[in-house]
C-alpha cells in the first residue's frame, strides 16, 4: 500500500475579518473571513481550509479612461455615476465584496476631497457589503484623502490601502484608529514583505489586521514571479514565520486588463482568437494561478470572468467544505 | 537525490580491503557520492547494496520520450516540487484531442487550424506538441482513417492513439509505431497484452488505474515484464482530488523515491464547459502534469494555456533575456527615433510590440541591465546614465544616427539631467507604459 506524503504543517495564515455588521457597530449586511489556511491551495486532505478565496468587483469613482471594449460593454450604462456602478454589481451582479479604487483624486484628475468623501458617504448609505479602498497611487494625495475617508467609514471595518515600505505611517495610524485592516504593498519582495509587516505592526496595528498585496504580474507578463514569492511566502507561513502570515490580496483585474493579449482585437491579431473570450480568459488564468499560490482576495472586473472563477472555487471545495 | 557518501558507506562490506584501488571503504564511499568512480570497483558488494546503489544514481522521475525528431517531446525528469526550490525542466507537453467519428472535412479543418496555431512570445515560439487520435466511433476503419489523415497533413506533433480495442491499438502500431507514438491506456485488464505490445516496438505506454495504490502495483506488474517507458494517468472523481493525486505522485516519487511512482503524469481533460476546462488545465499544468490532451483548438485557448507554461517552465534563477545591442525596427535609417530600454525579455518584446505598431520605423537601444526590467534595473542601478553610455558607445550610436536624441522610459525620467551631461544628447522622456508608445511616436 501506498502511504501518502503528509506534511506536517505548524503554522498557519492570519485570519482577517472584513465588514462590520450593526451588532458588531457597522452597516454591513455581512462579513467576510479570509485566511486561516493551514495547508497549500485546494489540498483538503492535508490540513484545514476554513474560508474559501473571495472576488471582489473593481469600480472606480470616476468613469475609467482606459478600460476595453470587453468591459465598457458591461459598465459603460453606470459610468456616469459610480454609485450606479456599485449598486449595480452588487444587485444585477450578486458582488460579496467591493473594491473602490478612487482615481479620481489622482494629481491628473484632481476631484475635489468633499466630492469624493460625499460619494464614500453615499455609498455606505447604497451598498451594504463589504468594503475595500484603495488609493490613487500618489502617496502625497493617498495620505491626505483616504485618512479622511477612514474616518468617515469608522467601525465599517474596511479594507484599506495601500502602504508601502516608504510610506505607510499616515495611513497605518487612521486604519488603527477607525478599526480598519490595512493593505501591505511589496514589489514582489520577499524581504520588503517581511519588513513592512513588522513596521506596521510596530505601530501597535496587530497582525490579523494585514492583508499583503505581493504585486501582481499577469499572465505572459511576470506572473511566474508573482506566483513564485506568493508561494514562497505561503511556504513560510505554514512554517510558523508568523511576521508574514498574512492572506493575500491580488489586483488580478487591473494587471489582466493591461495586457495587450487581453485587450487586442481580433481585427490587429487574427490569429489570436475572439477577444470576446480571450479577453476574460486572460483574466481567469491568471486569477486561477494566483488562487494556486494562494491568493485570498481577488479583484477583478469582467463579470463573466468572475462568475467563472467563483464557479471553479465552489467546485474545487464541493465536498470538502 | 542520491545518497550522501556516509549512505553509501553504510552499504559497503566495512573490511577496507583496498581490492577498489581505495585505502578504506569510507574513501570509496566518497568517490561514489561524487560519481567518480563506478561501483564495479567494489567486488565484494552484495547483491543488495549494488541494487540500492544503481536506484539512487538514476533520476527519481524517469525521462520519457514520445514521437520521432522534430516532434519529439520530452517529459518527466523533474526535481523539485516548487519552481522557486530550482526550475521545472520539462514543459508539459500539450495535445489536443481529435475524435475519429468526425467527418473528415471537419478532421482536415481542425488539422489545419491546429497547424497554425504558432505564436511568437519574448522571442520563444510557442506550440502545441501532440494530436490525440481517439478512437470514439467503435470502428477500426475509422480510426486508421484518421490516423492516416493526421498523417498526411502533419508531422510536427507526436501523436497519441485512444482506443479501448486492443486489437484495433495493433492495427494501427503495424502501420505507425515507427512515429512512436503514446499508446492509451493500460489498465489493470488489459495490461498483460498491451504491454508486451508497447515493449515489441519500444514505445511508451499510459497506465492507468483508480487510484494511487492500484497505479503502483500495476507499474509494479509492468516492471517485472521488464517495461519502464511508462506515463501515469491518475484517475479521481473530481478535481480537487486529481490535484492531490498529481501532488501526491510528484511528492512520493522525490522525497520518498517511491520507484513505481516515479514517472511523469498524463490528464485527459473532459469536455464539458470551455472555460472550466481551460481552468481546470492551468491547475494540472501548475501541479506537475506531464502532459495534458484538451478538447479545443480554439486560438484564444491555447495562446493562455501555452502562454501559462512559458511563465511556469520560465527558469527562476535566469530571467529570459536577449542580447543587448542596437535594434533596428522596420527600415530604421539615420533620422529614425532611438528608444532606450532593458535587456529583459519581456521589457524589450513589450517595447518592440508597441513600436512595430506605431509603424514608425525606430531603433531600439538594449542596455545590458542583467536581464533586470526598466524599475529594478534602476533601483539596482544596473539602468543608470552611465550605461546607458556604455551601451551607446558599444553600439556605435553616433555612427548609426544622424540626430542627436534619445528617447527614456517615462519611469527613470529623474535621470535625464545626468544623462544629457554624460552623452552629450537631448534626453527626451518617453511614455510610462509600453502602451503609450505608438502615439508617443506619432507626436514627436
Ligand atoms: S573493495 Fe570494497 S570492501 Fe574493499 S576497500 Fe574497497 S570498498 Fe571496501
Amino acid at each position: 500500500m501506498i502511504k501518502e506524503y503528509l506534511e506536517n504543517w505548524t503554522g498557519l495564515v492570519n485570519t482577517v475579518k472584513i465588514g462590520a455588521t450593526p451588532q458588531e457597530g457597522g452597516t454591513r449586511r455581512k462579513t467576510i473571513t479570509v485566511g486561516g489556511e493551514k495547508t497549500l491551495a485546494f489540498l483538503f486532505k492535508e490540513g484545514h481550509l476554513p474560508n474559501k478565496p473571495v472576488i471582489a468587483y473593481e469600480i472606480w469613482d470616476i468613469k475609467p479612461i482606459d478600460w476595453p471594449e470587453e468591459l465598457t460593454n458591461y459598465y459603460s450604462d453606470v459610468w456616469s455615476d459610480p454609485l450606479d456602478w456599485a449598486e449595480k454589481v452588487a444587485n444585477v451582479y450578486k458582488a460579496d465584496l467591493l473594491c473602490v479604487r478612487l482615481m479620481g483624486i489622482h494629481p491628473e484628475i484632481n476631484r475635489d476631497i468633499d466630492y469624493e468623501l460625499n460619494f464614500i458617504k453615499n455609498l455606505l448609505k447604497r451598498v451594504n457589503l463589504p468594503l475595500i479602498i484603495v488609493g490613487c497611487g500618489d502617496d502625497e494625495k493617498d495620505n491626505t484623502v483616504l485618512p479622511l475617508c477612514s474616518q468617515i467609514t469608522k467601525n465599517e471595518r474596511c479594507l484599506i490601502g495601500e502602504v508601502t515600505q516608504d510610506n505607510y505611517k499616515i495611513l497605518t495610524a487612521a486604519v488603527l484608529a477607525d478599526g480598519h485592516n490595512i493593505i501591505a504593498q511589496s514589489p514582489i519582495d520577499i524581504n520588503i514583505a517581511k519588513q513592512l509587516n513588522i513596521l506596521i505592526s510596530d505601530m501597535g496595528l496587530s497582525f490579523d489586521r494585514i492583508v499583503i498585496n505581493p504585486t501582481v504580474g499577469a499572465l505572459g507578463y511576470g506572473l511566474e514571479y508573482t506566483y513564485s514569492i506568493m508561494e514562497r511566502l505561503r511556504l513560510a507561513a505554514l512554517n510558523q514565520d508568523k511576521v508574514i502570515s498574512s492572506p493575500f490580496i491580488c489586483f488580478v483585474g487591473q494587471e489582466s486588463w493591461r495586457a495587450k493579449e487581453a485587450k487586442a482585437r481580433q481585427d490587429e491579431f487574427y490569429s489570436w482568437g475572439k477577444e470576446s473570450r480571450r479577453g476574460p480568459l486572460w483574466e481567469m488564468i491568471t486569477a486561477v494561478s494566483l488562487v494556486l499560490a494562494g491568493a485570498d482576495i481577488l479583484v477583478m472586473r469582467h463579470p463573466k470572468a468572475i462568475e467563472k472563477i467563483k464557479e471553479y472555487i465552489e467546485l474545487m471545495f464541493k465536498n470538502n467544505f | 537525490m542520491s545518497l550522501s557518501s556516509l549512505e553509501i558507506y553504510k552499504l559497503l562490506p566495512k573490511t577496507n580491503c583496498r581490492q577498489c584501488g581505495f585505502p578504506t571503504c569510507l574513501a570509496f564511499a566518497m568517490q561514489l557520492a561524487k560519481k567518480a568512480v563506478s561501483i564495479d570497483k567494489c567486488p565484494f558488494l552484495s547483491e543488495e547494496a549494488k541494487k540500492t546503489l544503481e536506484e539512487s544514481s538514476l533520476p527519481p522521475i524517469r525521462l520519457i520520450t514520445i514521437g520521432k525528431e522534430d516532434a519529439k517531446l520530452e517529459i518527466g525528469n523533474e526535481t523539485v516540487l516548487f519552481r522557486h526550490e530550482e526550475k521545472f525542466y520539462h514543459p508539459t507537453g500539450i495535445g489536443v484531442i481529435l475524435e475519429d467519428d468526425l467527418p473528415d472535412s471537419e478532421i482536415i479543418k481542425i488539422i489545419k487550424k491546429i497547424k497554425g496555431l504558432e505564436f511568437e512570445r519574448i522571442g520563444q515560439k510557442l506550440k502545441l506538441d501532440l494530436i490525440a487520435i481517439r478512437n470514439r466511433s467503435s470502428s477500426l476503419d475509422g480510426f486508421l482513417k484518421v490516423i492516416d489523415l493526421v498523417v498526411k497533413e502533419t508531422s510536427s506533433f507526436s501523436l497519441v492513439f485512444m482506443s479501448q480495442k486492443i486489437d484495433f491499438l495493433k492495427k494501427a502500431l503495424e502501420l505507425y509505431s515507427g512515429l512512436k507514438p503514446l499508446i492509451y491506456k493500460a489498465t489493470k485488464d488489459n495490461y498483460l497484452e498491451l504491454t508486451q505490445l508497447a515493449k515489441s516496438y519500444g514505445i511508451v505506454l499510459v497506465v492507468s488505474a483508480e487510484n494511487l495504490d492500484e497505479l503502483s502495483l500495476l507499474t509494479k506488474e509492468l516492471n517485472k515484464m521488464g517495461f519502464f517507458e511508462i506515463v501515469l494517468e491518475p484517475q479521481a472523481d473530481s478535481v480537487s482530488s486529481l490535484l492531490w493525486n498529481l501532488t501526491q505522485i510528484r511528492r512520493l516519487a522525490l522525497k520518498r523515491r517511491e520507484r513505481s511512482l516515479g514517472y511523469p503524469t498524463l490528464v485527459v481533460l473532459e469536455d464539458t464547459d470551455k472555460d472550466l476546462e481551460i481552468l481546470f488545465a492551468s491547475t494540472y499544468l501548475i501541479k506537475y502534469a506531464g502532459i495534458l490532451l484538451i478538447n479545443t483548438s480554439e486560438p484564444e485557448d491555447i495562446l493562455g494555456i501555452l502562454t501559462l507554461r512559458q511563465n511556469i517552465y520560465t527558469d527562476p534563477q535566469k530571467p529570459l533575456q536577449i542580447e543587448p545591442k542596437l535594434y533596428p525596427v522596420g527600415t530604421a535609417n539615420q533620422n529614425s527615433p532611438v528608444l532606450v530600454t532593458t535587456n529583459f525579455s519581456l521589457t524589450y518584446y513589450t517595447v518592440l510590440g508597441e513600436v512595430e505598431a506605431s509603424k514608425i520605423p525606430s531603433y531600439i537601444l538594449s542596455v545590458d541591465t542583467e536581464g533586470m526590467s526598466v524599475l529594478t534595473a534602476w533601483a539596482a542601478e544596473k539602468f543608470t546614465a552611465s550605461s546607458i553610455v556604455t551601451a551607446m558607445e558599444k553600439a556605435n550610436l553616433k555612427e548609426k544616427v544622424s540626430h542627436r536624441s534619445l528617447i527614456i522610459p517615462g519611469y527613470v525620467a529623474l535621470m535625464s539631467g545626468e544623462l544629457e551631461e554624460r552623452s552629450g544628447w537631448q534626453v527626451i522622456v518617453g511614455p510610462k507604459e509600453a502602451s503609450g508608445i505608438p502615439s508617443f511616436l506619432k507626436n514627436l
